[in-house]
Protein backbone atom coordinates (compact mmCIF):
# COMPACT_ATOMS: atom_id res chain seq x y z
CA UNK A 1 0.00 0.00 0.00
CA UNK A 2 3.00 2.50 0.63
CA UNK A 3 4.17 2.04 -2.55
CA UNK A 4 1.63 3.18 -4.67
CA UNK A 5 0.57 5.80 -2.39
CA UNK A 6 1.91 8.10 -4.29
CA UNK A 7 3.04 7.95 -8.07
CA UNK A 8 1.37 5.79 -10.05
CA UNK A 9 4.61 3.84 -11.62
CA UNK A 10 3.76 0.90 -13.55
CA UNK A 11 6.70 -1.08 -13.50
CA UNK A 12 7.59 -3.07 -16.69
CA UNK A 13 10.62 -2.75 -19.22
CA UNK A 14 9.78 -0.91 -22.30
CA UNK A 15 10.41 0.66 -24.91
CA UNK A 16 8.94 3.92 -23.07
CA UNK A 17 10.38 3.34 -19.63
CA UNK A 18 13.51 3.50 -21.12
CA UNK A 19 13.57 7.02 -22.40
CA UNK A 20 15.62 9.19 -20.94
CA UNK A 21 13.36 11.31 -17.85
CA UNK A 22 14.63 14.93 -19.64
CA UNK A 23 13.14 14.02 -22.90
CA UNK A 24 9.79 12.58 -21.78
CA UNK A 25 9.25 15.53 -19.84
CA UNK A 26 10.51 17.63 -22.62
CA UNK A 27 7.81 15.81 -24.71
CA UNK A 28 5.15 16.14 -22.32
CA UNK A 29 5.56 20.28 -22.64
CA UNK A 30 5.55 19.62 -26.47
CA UNK A 31 2.45 17.34 -26.50
CA UNK A 32 0.38 19.94 -24.62
CA UNK A 33 1.36 22.62 -26.59
CA UNK A 34 0.74 20.11 -30.02
CA UNK A 35 -2.81 19.42 -28.30
CA UNK A 36 -3.27 23.22 -27.81
CA UNK A 37 -2.53 24.05 -31.32
CA UNK A 38 -4.44 21.85 -32.75
CA UNK A 39 -7.60 23.40 -33.99
CA UNK A 40 -9.67 20.77 -35.88
CA UNK A 41 -9.99 17.22 -36.08
CA UNK A 42 -7.27 16.08 -38.17
CA UNK A 43 -4.94 17.75 -35.79
CA UNK A 44 -6.06 16.07 -32.76
CA UNK A 45 -6.20 12.90 -34.73
CA UNK A 46 -2.28 13.33 -35.04
CA UNK A 47 -1.85 13.98 -31.24
CA UNK A 48 -4.37 10.74 -31.19
CA UNK A 49 -2.06 8.47 -32.95
CA UNK A 50 0.92 9.50 -31.27
CA UNK A 51 -0.48 9.09 -27.66
CA UNK A 52 -1.87 5.58 -29.15
CA UNK A 53 2.24 4.43 -30.08
CA UNK A 54 2.80 5.98 -26.69
CA UNK A 55 0.59 3.50 -24.87
CA UNK A 56 1.19 0.41 -27.15
CA UNK A 57 5.17 0.92 -27.04
CA UNK A 58 4.94 1.48 -23.35
CA UNK A 59 3.23 -1.88 -22.13
CA UNK A 60 0.99 -0.35 -19.72
CA UNK A 61 -2.98 -2.03 -19.90
CA UNK A 62 -5.12 -0.16 -21.53
CA UNK A 63 -7.38 -0.72 -18.22
CA UNK A 64 -4.82 1.08 -16.42
CA UNK A 65 -4.28 3.77 -18.41
CA UNK A 66 -8.50 4.50 -18.75
CA UNK A 67 -8.62 4.38 -15.02
CA UNK A 68 -6.23 7.96 -14.92
CA UNK A 69 -9.64 9.05 -16.89
CA UNK A 70 -11.88 8.25 -14.06
CA UNK A 71 -10.55 11.00 -12.17
CA UNK A 72 -11.93 13.85 -14.02
CA UNK A 73 -14.62 11.86 -15.83
CA UNK A 74 -17.06 14.32 -14.22
CA UNK A 75 -15.32 17.19 -15.43
CA UNK A 76 -15.26 15.68 -19.07
CA UNK A 77 -19.47 15.09 -18.92
CA UNK A 78 -19.76 18.46 -17.42
CA UNK A 79 -17.87 19.98 -20.02
CA UNK A 80 -19.68 18.12 -22.95
CA UNK A 81 -23.23 18.83 -21.70
CA UNK A 82 -22.62 22.44 -20.97
CA UNK A 83 -20.90 22.73 -24.26
CA UNK A 84 -23.65 20.72 -26.06
CA UNK A 85 -26.80 22.55 -24.77
CA UNK A 86 -25.43 26.38 -24.88
CA UNK A 87 -22.85 26.33 -28.06
CA UNK A 88 -24.31 28.93 -30.38
CA UNK A 89 -24.45 27.36 -33.78
CA UNK A 90 -26.24 27.50 -36.95
CA UNK A 91 -27.73 23.70 -37.80
CA UNK A 92 -30.17 23.71 -34.81
CA UNK A 93 -31.20 20.11 -34.52
CA UNK A 94 -33.12 20.16 -30.89
CA UNK A 95 -34.47 23.18 -29.36
CA UNK A 96 -36.67 23.62 -25.90
CA UNK A 97 -36.65 27.08 -24.50
CA UNK A 98 -32.67 28.55 -24.37
CA UNK A 99 -31.35 24.48 -25.01
CA UNK A 100 -30.16 24.43 -28.31
CA UNK A 101 -29.03 21.60 -29.43
CA UNK A 102 -26.61 22.28 -32.88
CA UNK A 103 -24.35 20.53 -34.87
CA UNK A 104 -21.88 22.54 -34.50
CA UNK A 105 -22.28 22.16 -30.57
CA UNK A 106 -22.17 18.62 -31.13
CA UNK A 107 -18.94 18.74 -32.85
CA UNK A 108 -17.52 21.63 -30.35
CA UNK A 109 -18.45 19.18 -27.56
CA UNK A 110 -16.75 15.88 -29.25
CA UNK A 111 -13.32 17.73 -30.17
CA UNK A 112 -13.21 19.67 -25.85
CA UNK A 113 -13.90 16.01 -25.05
CA UNK A 114 -11.18 14.38 -26.84
CA UNK A 115 -8.69 17.16 -25.88
CA UNK A 116 -8.99 16.76 -22.34
CA UNK A 117 -8.77 13.13 -22.74
CA UNK A 118 -5.59 13.69 -24.47
CA UNK A 119 -4.40 15.98 -21.66
CA UNK A 120 -4.91 13.51 -18.66
CA UNK A 121 -3.94 10.30 -20.56
CA UNK A 122 -0.38 12.15 -21.95
CA UNK A 123 0.31 13.24 -18.41
CA UNK A 124 -0.17 10.35 -16.80
CA UNK A 125 1.57 8.05 -19.02
CA UNK A 126 4.88 10.01 -17.94
CA UNK A 127 4.11 9.03 -14.13
CA UNK A 128 3.37 5.50 -15.33
CA UNK A 129 6.67 5.13 -17.21
CA UNK A 130 8.77 7.07 -14.65
CA UNK A 131 9.41 6.49 -11.28
CA UNK A 132 9.76 10.07 -9.08
CA UNK A 133 13.38 9.64 -8.74
CA UNK A 134 13.89 9.34 -12.23
CA UNK A 135 11.20 12.44 -12.69
CA UNK A 136 13.50 14.49 -9.93
CA UNK A 137 16.74 13.97 -11.80
CA UNK A 138 15.26 14.94 -15.50
CA UNK A 139 13.53 17.94 -13.74
CA UNK A 140 16.93 18.76 -12.24
CA UNK A 141 19.12 18.13 -15.19
CA UNK A 142 16.85 20.09 -16.81
CA UNK A 143 16.76 23.43 -14.73
CA UNK A 144 20.79 23.46 -14.71
CA UNK A 145 21.12 25.93 -16.87
CA UNK A 146 19.07 28.73 -14.62
CA UNK A 147 22.42 28.02 -12.24
CA UNK A 148 23.14 31.08 -14.46
CA UNK A 149 20.69 33.29 -12.63
CA UNK A 150 21.58 31.67 -9.30
CA UNK A 151 19.05 29.69 -9.13
CA UNK A 152 19.47 27.03 -6.57
CA UNK A 153 18.85 24.06 -8.69
CA UNK A 154 20.22 21.86 -7.07
CA UNK A 155 18.95 22.65 -3.28
CA UNK A 156 15.24 22.01 -5.40
CA UNK A 157 16.52 18.81 -6.20
CA UNK A 158 17.41 18.07 -3.18
CA UNK A 159 14.14 19.51 -1.65
CA UNK A 160 12.38 17.12 -4.25
CA UNK A 161 14.20 14.06 -3.48
CA UNK A 162 14.09 14.22 0.24
CA UNK A 163 10.25 14.87 0.10
CA UNK A 164 9.79 11.79 -1.99
CA UNK A 165 11.97 9.79 0.52
CA UNK A 166 9.67 11.22 3.32
CA UNK A 167 6.68 10.91 1.87
CA UNK A 168 6.26 6.87 2.88
CA UNK A 169 8.03 7.34 6.08
CA UNK A 170 5.14 10.30 6.87
CA UNK A 171 2.57 8.14 5.24
CA UNK A 172 3.33 5.30 8.05
CA UNK A 173 3.25 7.40 11.00
CA UNK A 174 0.14 9.06 10.00
CA UNK A 175 -1.16 6.03 10.41
CA UNK A 176 0.74 4.94 13.46
CA UNK A 177 -1.11 8.63 15.33
CA UNK A 178 -3.86 7.48 13.73
CA UNK A 179 -4.36 4.10 15.24
CA UNK A 180 -3.37 5.71 18.73
CA UNK A 181 -6.11 8.34 18.34
CA UNK A 182 -8.73 5.69 17.50
CA UNK A 183 -7.40 3.25 20.58
CA UNK A 184 -8.32 6.28 22.86
CA UNK A 185 -11.68 6.03 20.98
CA UNK A 186 -11.12 9.20 18.38
CA UNK A 187 -14.25 8.85 15.49
CA UNK A 188 -12.57 9.34 12.04
CA UNK A 189 -15.55 7.78 10.06
CA UNK A 190 -19.10 9.40 11.44
CA UNK A 191 -20.47 12.73 11.41
CA UNK A 192 -20.57 15.19 8.70
CA UNK A 193 -17.91 16.57 6.75
CA UNK A 194 -17.12 19.42 9.01
CA UNK A 195 -16.75 16.83 11.62
CA UNK A 196 -14.52 14.65 9.92
CA UNK A 197 -11.96 17.88 9.01
CA UNK A 198 -11.85 18.62 12.52
CA UNK A 199 -10.97 14.65 13.64
CA UNK A 200 -7.96 15.16 11.36
CA UNK A 201 -6.23 17.97 13.16
CA UNK A 202 -5.30 15.72 16.97
CA UNK A 203 -3.60 13.82 13.61
CA UNK A 204 -2.12 16.99 11.53
CA UNK A 205 -0.41 18.25 14.73
CA UNK A 206 1.63 15.64 16.26
CA UNK A 207 2.80 14.71 12.57
CA UNK A 208 3.71 18.22 12.24
CA UNK A 209 5.94 18.52 15.01
CA UNK A 210 7.29 15.12 13.96
CA UNK A 211 8.18 16.28 10.83
CA UNK A 212 10.34 19.07 12.57
CA UNK A 213 11.67 16.76 14.70
CA UNK A 214 12.95 14.51 11.64
CA UNK A 215 14.43 17.61 9.88
CA UNK A 216 16.73 18.77 12.49
CA UNK A 217 17.77 14.99 12.97
CA UNK A 218 18.32 14.62 8.80
CA UNK A 219 20.07 17.84 8.71
CA UNK A 220 22.72 16.60 11.72
CA UNK A 221 22.97 13.33 9.64
CA UNK A 222 23.15 14.85 6.25
CA UNK A 223 25.75 17.26 7.94
CA UNK A 224 27.76 14.59 9.70
CA UNK A 225 27.78 13.08 5.77
CA UNK A 226 30.08 16.27 4.72
CA UNK A 227 26.99 17.59 3.26
CA UNK A 228 27.74 22.03 2.52
CA UNK A 229 25.29 22.66 -0.08
CA UNK A 230 26.18 21.86 -4.32
CA UNK A 231 29.75 23.38 -4.18
CA UNK A 232 32.47 20.77 -5.61
CA UNK A 233 30.12 17.80 -5.26
CA UNK A 234 29.90 15.13 -8.33
CA UNK A 235 27.23 13.24 -8.80
CA UNK A 236 27.12 9.26 -9.36
CA UNK A 237 23.51 9.10 -11.19
CA UNK A 238 24.09 10.24 -14.84
CA UNK A 239 21.55 10.45 -17.23
CA UNK A 240 22.30 9.19 -20.77
CA UNK A 241 20.84 10.04 -24.15
CA UNK A 242 20.29 7.07 -26.63
CA UNK A 243 19.28 6.06 -29.98
CA UNK A 244 15.25 5.59 -28.73
CA UNK A 245 15.55 9.75 -27.17
CA UNK A 246 16.88 10.54 -30.89
CA UNK A 247 13.75 8.60 -32.54
CA UNK A 248 11.28 10.02 -29.66
CA UNK A 249 12.39 13.62 -30.52
CA UNK A 250 12.33 13.05 -34.15
CA UNK A 251 8.68 11.98 -33.51
CA UNK A 252 8.08 15.15 -31.50
CA UNK A 253 9.20 17.56 -33.92
CA UNK A 254 7.35 15.85 -36.45
CA UNK A 255 4.02 15.91 -34.39
CA UNK A 256 4.47 19.86 -33.80
CA UNK A 257 5.12 20.16 -37.36
CA UNK A 258 2.13 18.41 -38.42
CA UNK A 259 -0.25 20.72 -35.88
CA UNK A 260 0.48 23.45 -37.17
CA UNK A 261 0.54 22.89 -40.86
CA UNK A 262 -2.95 20.94 -39.88
CA UNK A 263 -4.01 24.18 -38.02
CA UNK A 264 -2.80 26.83 -41.04
CA UNK A 265 -4.30 24.72 -43.99
CA UNK A 266 -7.96 23.32 -42.97
CA UNK A 267 -8.86 26.21 -40.34
CA UNK A 268 -10.89 25.70 -37.16
CA UNK A 269 -13.15 22.86 -35.75
CA UNK A 270 -16.38 24.02 -37.93
CA UNK B 1 48.20 10.32 18.68
CA UNK B 2 45.33 9.15 19.57
CA UNK B 3 42.08 8.63 17.12
CA UNK B 4 40.21 10.48 19.50
CA UNK B 5 40.74 12.96 22.16
CA UNK B 6 38.71 14.70 24.36
CA UNK B 7 40.90 17.12 26.90
CA UNK B 8 39.11 19.00 29.38
CA UNK B 9 35.61 19.57 27.77
CA UNK B 10 33.26 21.17 28.88
CA UNK B 11 29.84 21.93 27.01
CA UNK B 12 26.54 23.19 28.01
CA UNK B 13 22.70 23.51 26.53
CA UNK B 14 22.45 26.81 27.50
CA UNK B 15 21.59 28.10 31.26
CA UNK B 16 20.20 25.63 33.31
CA UNK B 17 20.13 22.66 30.92
CA UNK B 18 21.71 20.16 30.22
CA UNK B 19 25.99 20.17 31.05
CA UNK B 20 29.35 18.59 31.08
CA UNK B 21 31.43 20.18 33.82
CA UNK B 22 35.02 18.48 32.43
CA UNK B 23 35.67 15.23 30.70
CA UNK B 24 39.09 13.81 29.58
CA UNK B 25 38.99 10.92 27.82
CA UNK B 26 41.34 9.18 24.40
CA UNK B 27 40.43 6.46 22.37
CA UNK B 28 43.34 5.15 20.46
CA UNK B 29 42.99 4.12 16.52
CA UNK B 30 41.84 0.40 16.08
CA UNK B 31 40.25 0.61 19.53
CA UNK B 32 37.07 -0.59 20.07
CA UNK B 33 35.18 1.34 22.47
CA UNK B 34 31.59 1.87 24.07
CA UNK B 35 30.21 4.05 26.40
CA UNK B 36 27.39 3.50 28.91
CA UNK B 37 25.36 5.69 29.71
CA UNK B 38 21.48 6.10 30.70
CA UNK B 39 19.19 8.52 29.04
CA UNK B 40 20.26 12.04 30.08
CA UNK B 41 23.77 11.02 31.18
CA UNK B 42 25.52 13.17 27.93
CA UNK B 43 26.57 10.42 25.81
CA UNK B 44 25.09 11.49 22.87
CA UNK B 45 26.34 14.56 23.43
CA UNK B 46 29.87 13.35 23.14
CA UNK B 47 29.34 12.35 19.78
CA UNK B 48 27.94 15.51 18.22
CA UNK B 49 31.12 17.10 19.94
CA UNK B 50 33.22 14.72 18.01
CA UNK B 51 32.33 15.49 14.95
CA UNK B 52 31.43 19.12 15.25
CA UNK B 53 27.81 19.31 15.09
CA UNK B 54 28.87 21.06 18.69
CA UNK B 55 30.53 22.93 19.65
CA UNK B 56 32.98 22.74 23.26
CA UNK B 57 32.27 25.94 25.33
CA UNK B 58 35.47 25.40 26.67
CA UNK B 59 38.70 22.30 26.26
CA UNK B 60 39.51 20.77 22.61
CA UNK B 61 38.14 17.69 20.91
CA UNK B 62 40.72 16.41 18.47
CA UNK B 63 40.67 13.79 15.85
CA UNK B 64 44.20 12.46 14.43
CA UNK B 65 45.57 15.47 16.21
CA UNK B 66 42.94 17.77 14.48
CA UNK B 67 41.06 19.87 16.50
CA UNK B 68 37.95 19.80 15.72
CA UNK B 69 36.34 23.50 14.60
CA UNK B 70 35.66 25.46 12.00
CA UNK B 71 38.60 25.46 10.53
CA UNK B 72 39.04 21.37 10.50
CA UNK B 73 35.78 20.79 10.48
CA UNK B 74 35.47 19.67 6.80
CA UNK B 75 38.60 17.18 7.30
CA UNK B 76 37.03 16.29 10.79
CA UNK B 77 33.79 14.92 9.27
CA UNK B 78 35.25 12.97 6.86
CA UNK B 79 37.66 11.11 9.40
CA UNK B 80 34.54 10.32 11.73
CA UNK B 81 31.13 8.73 10.76
CA UNK B 82 28.17 9.11 12.95
CA UNK B 83 25.60 6.81 12.42
CA UNK B 84 21.92 8.00 14.81
CA UNK B 85 19.69 6.65 16.22
CA UNK B 86 16.56 6.84 14.16
CA UNK B 87 16.99 4.92 10.83
CA UNK B 88 14.02 6.84 9.08
CA UNK B 89 15.81 10.14 10.17
CA UNK B 90 19.26 9.92 8.06
CA UNK B 91 18.65 8.35 4.63
CA UNK B 92 18.31 11.14 2.15
CA UNK B 93 17.66 9.17 -1.10
CA UNK B 94 14.49 6.44 -1.36
CA UNK B 95 16.73 4.12 -3.64
CA UNK B 96 19.45 2.35 -1.25
CA UNK B 97 22.58 3.42 -3.33
CA UNK B 98 21.60 6.95 -4.55
CA UNK B 99 22.09 7.30 -0.26
CA UNK B 100 25.17 5.45 -0.22
CA UNK B 101 26.67 7.65 -3.08
CA UNK B 102 25.62 10.80 -0.98
CA UNK B 103 28.85 11.15 1.27
CA UNK B 104 31.06 10.56 -1.41
CA UNK B 105 28.96 13.01 -3.95
CA UNK B 106 29.01 15.64 -1.25
CA UNK B 107 33.18 15.32 -0.86
CA UNK B 108 33.41 15.35 -4.89
CA UNK B 109 34.36 12.00 -5.64
CA UNK B 110 34.76 11.36 -9.12
CA UNK B 111 31.91 9.02 -10.93
CA UNK B 112 33.56 5.84 -11.12
CA UNK B 113 35.25 5.88 -7.40
CA UNK B 114 31.76 6.16 -6.15
CA UNK B 115 30.69 3.02 -7.85
CA UNK B 116 33.78 1.18 -6.23
CA UNK B 117 32.71 2.83 -2.82
CA UNK B 118 29.23 1.73 -3.01
CA UNK B 119 29.96 -2.14 -3.43
CA UNK B 120 32.91 -1.68 -0.79
CA UNK B 121 30.03 -0.02 1.91
CA UNK B 122 27.19 -2.39 0.93
CA UNK B 123 28.98 -5.45 1.32
CA UNK B 124 30.69 -4.67 4.10
CA UNK B 125 27.34 -4.32 5.45
CA UNK B 126 25.90 -7.68 3.58
CA UNK B 127 23.68 -5.35 1.54
CA UNK B 128 25.09 -5.67 -1.92
CA UNK B 129 21.67 -7.76 -2.91
CA UNK B 130 19.32 -4.06 -1.68
CA UNK B 131 21.46 -2.47 -3.84
CA UNK B 132 18.58 -1.54 -6.23
CA UNK B 133 15.74 -1.48 -3.56
CA UNK B 134 13.66 1.10 -1.95
CA UNK B 135 14.79 2.38 1.72
CA UNK B 136 11.41 2.07 2.48
CA UNK B 137 10.55 -1.19 2.14
CA UNK B 138 13.65 -1.98 4.42
CA UNK B 139 13.41 -3.20 7.43
CA UNK B 140 14.58 -1.48 10.66
CA UNK B 141 18.12 -3.71 10.68
CA UNK B 142 18.29 -3.57 7.06
CA UNK B 143 17.63 0.70 6.84
CA UNK B 144 19.91 0.88 10.27
CA UNK B 145 23.03 -1.05 7.68
CA UNK B 146 22.36 1.49 4.85
CA UNK B 147 23.05 4.42 7.36
CA UNK B 148 26.35 2.65 8.16
CA UNK B 149 27.32 1.73 4.29
CA UNK B 150 26.53 5.64 3.50
CA UNK B 151 28.65 6.37 6.17
CA UNK B 152 31.47 4.21 5.11
CA UNK B 153 31.98 5.47 1.47
CA UNK B 154 33.36 8.07 3.04
CA UNK B 155 36.18 5.98 4.37
CA UNK B 156 36.34 7.34 7.89
CA UNK B 157 39.21 5.90 9.96
CA UNK B 158 36.10 6.57 13.15
CA UNK B 159 32.75 5.37 13.19
CA UNK B 160 30.91 6.43 16.10
CA UNK B 161 27.21 4.23 16.52
CA UNK B 162 24.88 7.17 18.55
CA UNK B 163 22.97 4.74 20.24
CA UNK B 164 22.30 3.14 16.46
CA UNK B 165 20.67 0.21 17.97
CA UNK B 166 18.16 2.07 20.22
CA UNK B 167 15.18 1.91 17.84
CA UNK B 168 15.28 -2.06 16.17
CA UNK B 169 14.83 -5.34 17.93
CA UNK B 170 17.05 -7.73 19.20
CA UNK B 171 17.74 -9.71 15.58
CA UNK B 172 18.10 -5.87 14.05
CA UNK B 173 20.63 -4.85 17.61
CA UNK B 174 22.52 -8.31 16.36
CA UNK B 175 23.17 -7.10 12.64
CA UNK B 176 24.25 -3.90 13.62
CA UNK B 177 26.72 -4.72 16.14
CA UNK B 178 28.28 -8.10 13.66
CA UNK B 179 28.83 -5.25 11.43
CA UNK B 180 30.38 -3.06 13.63
CA UNK B 181 32.89 -6.26 15.40
CA UNK B 182 33.22 -7.15 11.73
CA UNK B 183 34.53 -3.39 10.48
CA UNK B 184 36.83 -2.95 13.59
CA UNK B 185 38.19 -6.77 13.33
CA UNK B 186 38.90 -6.73 9.44
CA UNK B 187 38.80 -3.08 8.37
CA UNK B 188 40.45 -1.94 11.85
CA UNK B 189 38.53 0.81 12.01
CA UNK B 190 38.31 2.05 15.34
CA UNK B 191 34.60 2.11 17.25
CA UNK B 192 33.12 4.36 19.67
CA UNK B 193 29.76 2.80 20.57
CA UNK B 194 27.39 4.78 22.50
CA UNK B 195 24.89 2.77 24.29
CA UNK B 196 22.79 2.43 27.51
CA UNK B 197 23.00 -1.78 26.70
CA UNK B 198 25.15 -3.16 28.66
CA UNK B 199 25.15 -6.57 26.37
CA UNK B 200 26.60 -4.07 23.24
CA UNK B 201 29.08 -2.87 25.78
CA UNK B 202 30.34 -6.44 26.32
CA UNK B 203 31.48 -6.32 22.86
CA UNK B 204 34.02 -3.74 22.88
CA UNK B 205 37.74 -3.70 24.36
CA UNK B 206 36.93 -1.22 26.79
CA UNK B 207 33.72 0.53 28.37
CA UNK B 208 33.53 3.96 29.51
CA UNK B 209 30.65 4.50 31.63
CA UNK B 210 28.56 8.17 31.68
CA UNK B 211 26.50 9.60 34.65
CA UNK B 212 25.34 13.34 34.58
CA UNK B 213 27.63 14.60 32.03
CA UNK B 214 30.85 13.08 33.70
CA UNK B 215 32.86 9.97 33.30
CA UNK B 216 32.47 7.38 36.42
CA UNK B 217 33.90 4.86 35.91
CA UNK B 218 35.73 3.26 32.95
CA UNK B 219 37.94 -0.11 32.16
CA UNK B 220 37.36 -3.25 30.71
CA UNK B 221 33.68 -4.56 30.21
CA UNK B 222 34.24 -7.25 32.07
CA UNK B 223 35.38 -5.41 34.78
CA UNK B 224 33.26 -2.89 35.04
CA UNK B 225 30.58 -5.42 35.33
CA UNK B 226 31.60 -6.99 38.33
CA UNK B 227 31.13 -3.65 39.97
CA UNK B 228 26.95 -4.14 40.15
CA UNK B 229 26.54 -2.30 42.84
CA UNK B 230 28.44 1.14 41.21
CA UNK B 231 26.12 0.59 38.02
CA UNK B 232 22.64 0.35 40.01
CA UNK B 233 23.33 4.71 41.41
CA UNK B 234 24.39 4.90 37.80
CA UNK B 235 20.77 3.38 36.57
CA UNK B 236 22.36 0.79 34.70
CA UNK B 237 22.05 -3.02 34.69
CA UNK B 238 23.98 -5.95 34.28
CA UNK B 239 24.28 -7.83 30.45
CA UNK B 240 21.78 -10.48 31.11
CA UNK B 241 24.59 -13.25 31.68
CA UNK B 242 25.82 -11.34 34.18
CA UNK B 243 22.12 -11.31 35.94
CA UNK B 244 22.15 -15.04 35.74
CA UNK B 245 25.24 -15.35 37.34
CA UNK B 246 24.14 -13.13 40.02
CA UNK B 247 21.07 -14.97 40.50
CA UNK B 248 23.21 -17.96 40.75
CA UNK B 249 25.13 -16.71 43.41
CA UNK B 250 22.23 -15.30 44.96
CA UNK B 251 20.83 -19.14 44.66
CA UNK B 252 23.77 -20.62 46.63
CA UNK B 253 25.97 -21.65 43.56
CA UNK B 254 28.96 -19.97 43.24
CA UNK B 255 29.91 -19.47 39.90
CA UNK B 256 32.86 -18.25 38.83
CA UNK B 257 31.98 -15.03 37.02
CA UNK B 258 33.35 -14.89 33.49
CA UNK B 259 30.45 -12.92 31.40
CA UNK B 260 30.86 -15.77 28.86
CA UNK B 261 27.95 -18.10 27.72
CA UNK B 262 30.43 -21.24 27.00
CA UNK B 263 32.47 -21.00 30.26
CA UNK B 264 29.24 -19.84 32.47
CA UNK B 265 27.77 -23.63 30.97
CA UNK B 266 30.97 -25.31 32.08
CA UNK B 267 30.67 -23.32 35.58
CA UNK B 268 27.37 -25.26 36.11
CA UNK B 269 28.12 -28.24 34.86
CA UNK B 270 31.26 -28.69 36.81
CA UNK B 271 29.61 -27.37 39.83
CA UNK B 272 26.41 -29.34 39.34
CA UNK B 273 28.40 -32.82 39.26
CA UNK B 274 30.46 -31.64 42.19
CA UNK B 275 27.60 -31.46 44.15
CA UNK B 276 26.45 -34.79 43.25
Amino acid sequence: MKEVAFGQYYPVDSFIHRLDPRLKLVFLIAFITAIFIASNFWGLGACVLVLAAIIVFSRVPLGKVLRSVRAIAFLVLFTAVINLLFYAGETVYFQWGILVVTKEGILFSVFLVIRLLLLVICSSMLTYTTTPVALTDGIESLLTPLKWIRFPVHALALIMSIALRMIPTLMEEAERIQNAQKARGADFESGNIFRRIKAIVPILIPLLLSAFRRADELGDAMEARCYMGGKMRTKYKKLKFSWRDGLSLFVCVLLITAVVLLRIYLGDVI
Amino acid sequence: MYALEFKDVSFSYGEGGFRIPKLNFTVKEGEFVAILGHNGSGKSTLARLANGILAPDRGTVSVFGAPVDEKHLYEVRRQVGVVFQNPDNQTVASIVEDDVAFGAENVGTPREEIGRRIDFALSAVGMQAHRLSAVSRLSGGQKQRVAIAGVLALKPRIMILDESTAMLDPRGRREIMEVAKRLNQEEGMTIVVITHFPEEALLADRALVMNRGELVMQGAPKEIFTRHEELITYNLELPRIGRIEKSLHEGGMPVKSTLNIEELVNEIAGELTCGS
